[in-house]
């Protein structure tokens, strides 16, 4: 490890220590935190007890499908729209503008429309995560050399050919930085949704524990989706740096 | 030309996107999915009423806060970190896993420290923007070339004329840009922090129109808040590729 890491780690050990002094003497009140060892040791005894497995496929299982059909159609719509340049600078402002709008206040409308279920949670994660996903096809096509496109004419290869055999590895360093942000993306959206109104999941879950004041299982819970999302997102960011030497520039 | 072009782009999208929604309602129903027009009429009878103004007030309240508290807290840490070289890179990546944590998560634990009334929506509005604000103010000052510094110690320049006519005009469009997703994400915050466990603000308006089955002022709600978004952002972009063209 770096010099730099060590004092990084130093900064955060001693950070989690204060906060755990704090709370063991009193400083911070039982009622607002559990001292950070407490919330250790709740979350090792809920996991023991297998009460919230449920929980953890379903919520992990809808992050994943709302994640991997973003990937999948926004890998699709990004080629179409790649095709099709006017569409494209007319679409341009939409993209610009998509993230700048909290998409997530049509949630409650999702759930008028296909009622309490994991539908609406499911649609939410795949609205939010959708278009990272196109920006990131369109960045990656941008880049695709020319001569590719040549090769694909001479060998008159089809448009689905074209689009799996030669613009999808082509473009794949780039698409992979649209698939890390559609997976954080789908994972704030999903938390959210199921934490604001769901019939069930990890989010309602933490929700369920504040209202009942039950502060040591709500920690406990919240360090859970904290440390994986924190995991997830960093084995990501590990891949990303892997691809971004292959196409032998800094991750974007 | 390229404006007036643009300007016809947006409005296509917008007929379009209302096109869709005529579309999802004649599929859905009524119940489920009221018709653009009659929506959009109730939206302008909404806007006049007392009972929109106070949440508007409410919401308009706790998101000025919370986007004071980012700017000044995100650009504070955002100096400290750009211009001291071993904070910026104990910090950088502490920041960066802090940014993309799902911040819902904390709610709970902000609603403890501050309570149910309007300090505990403004904090978690400010959670949100302080992040992006600090990593791209820091990025800002560690991107100034060092010619543009090299130039200002050859003309002589005050150590307060470098930085009033050199460092920050130089790192202005990046601090730009990182106030810009910072309101973006703090408005979307103090939103979030409305639709749980409020009684004020246009977050609770629509939660509260969704319990009574009011689908019509539900999405009207939506709809105003689209577009507020929208037109902030789309304000700040102006601002920021005025100022990169001007660099």
């Amino acid at each position: 490890m770096t010099p730099v890491a060590w004092i990084r780690l130093l900064v955060i050990t001693v950070a989690i220590g204060a906060l755990e002094g704090a709370c063991r003497f009193g400083l911070i009140d039982r009622r607002v935190m559990v001292p950070p060892s407490d919330m250790v040791a709740s979350l090792a005894a809920i996991l023991r007890s297998g009460s919230i497995n449920g929980d953890i496929v379903q919520t992990l299982g809808v992050i994943a499908a709302a994640a991997a059909l973003a990937v999948v159609l926004g890998f699709a719509l990004g080629l179409f729209v790649h095709a099709l340049p006017r569409l494209r600078a007319g679409l341009d402002p939409l993209f610009a503008t998509y993230y700048a709008v909290p998409i997530f206040i049509f949630y409650p409308v999702l759930i008028a429309i296909f009622g309490l279920s994991l539908v609406p949670i499911l649609l939410i994660g795949v609205a939010t995560a959708l278009v990272a996903m196109i920006i990131a096809t369109l960045n990656g096509l941008d880049r695709v050399p020319p001569v590719l496109s040549k090769v694909a004419r001479v060998h008159r290869m089809g448009t689905v050919a074209t689009a799996l055999r030669l613009q999808l590895p082509a473009a794949a360093p780039y698409l992979f930085t649209g698939v890390k942000l559609s997976v954080s993306y789908a994972f704030i959206a999903v938390i959210a949704s199921e934490f604001i109104l769901a019939p069930s999941g990890l989010g309602r879950d933490i929700a369920d524990a504040y209202a009942d004041f039950n502060n040591s299982r709500m920690y406990a819970l919240m360090l859970f989706l904290l440390i994986t999302a924190t995991f997830v997102n960093m084995a990501l960011h590990a891949w990303d740096l892997r691809w971004a030497a292959r196409r032998g520039r800094e991750p974007s | 030309m390229i404006a007036t072009r643009r300007a016809v782009d947006t409005l296509a999208i917008a007929i379009v996107l209302i096109l869709m929604w005529q579309a999802l309602h004649h599929l859905v129903g009524e119940t489920a999915l009221p018709g653009p027009v009659p929506t959009l009429t109730y939206l302008a009878r909404l806007i006049t009423t007392g009972r929109f103004a106070a949440n508007a007030a409410a919401t308009a309240t706790a998101f000025a806060a919370a986007l004071l508290l980012a700017y000044a807290i995100g650009l504070a840490i955002g100096v400290w970190m750009g211009a001291h070289g071993l904070s910026g890179a104990v910090g950088e990546p502490i920041l960066v896993a802090l940014y993309s944590l799902p911040k819902i998560t904390l709610y709970p634990m902000i609603l403890l420290i501050f309570g149910l009334g309007i300090s505990g929506r403004t904090a978690f509005g400010a959670l949100h923007g302080i992040l992006p604000v600090a990593l791209l103010t820091m990025a800002a000052i560690r991107n100034i070339s060092p010619v543009h510094l090299r130039t200002a110690r050859s003309m002589r320049l005050s150590s307060w004329q470098t930085v009033m006519m050199v460092l920050f005009p130089a790192m202005l469009p990046e601090v730009i840009s990182g106030l810009r997703i910072g309101l973006t994400v703090t408005l979307l915050g103090v939103l979030l922090a409305e639709m749980f466990a409020a009684k004020q603000g246009l977050g609770f308006l629509i939660m509260n129109a969704m319990s009574l089955l009011q689908t019509q002022e539900m999405i009207a709600v939506a709809v105003f808040l689209f577009t507020f978004a929208a037109l902030a952002n789309a304000l700040l972009l102006w601002l920021e590729h005025r100022l990169h063209r001007r660099v």
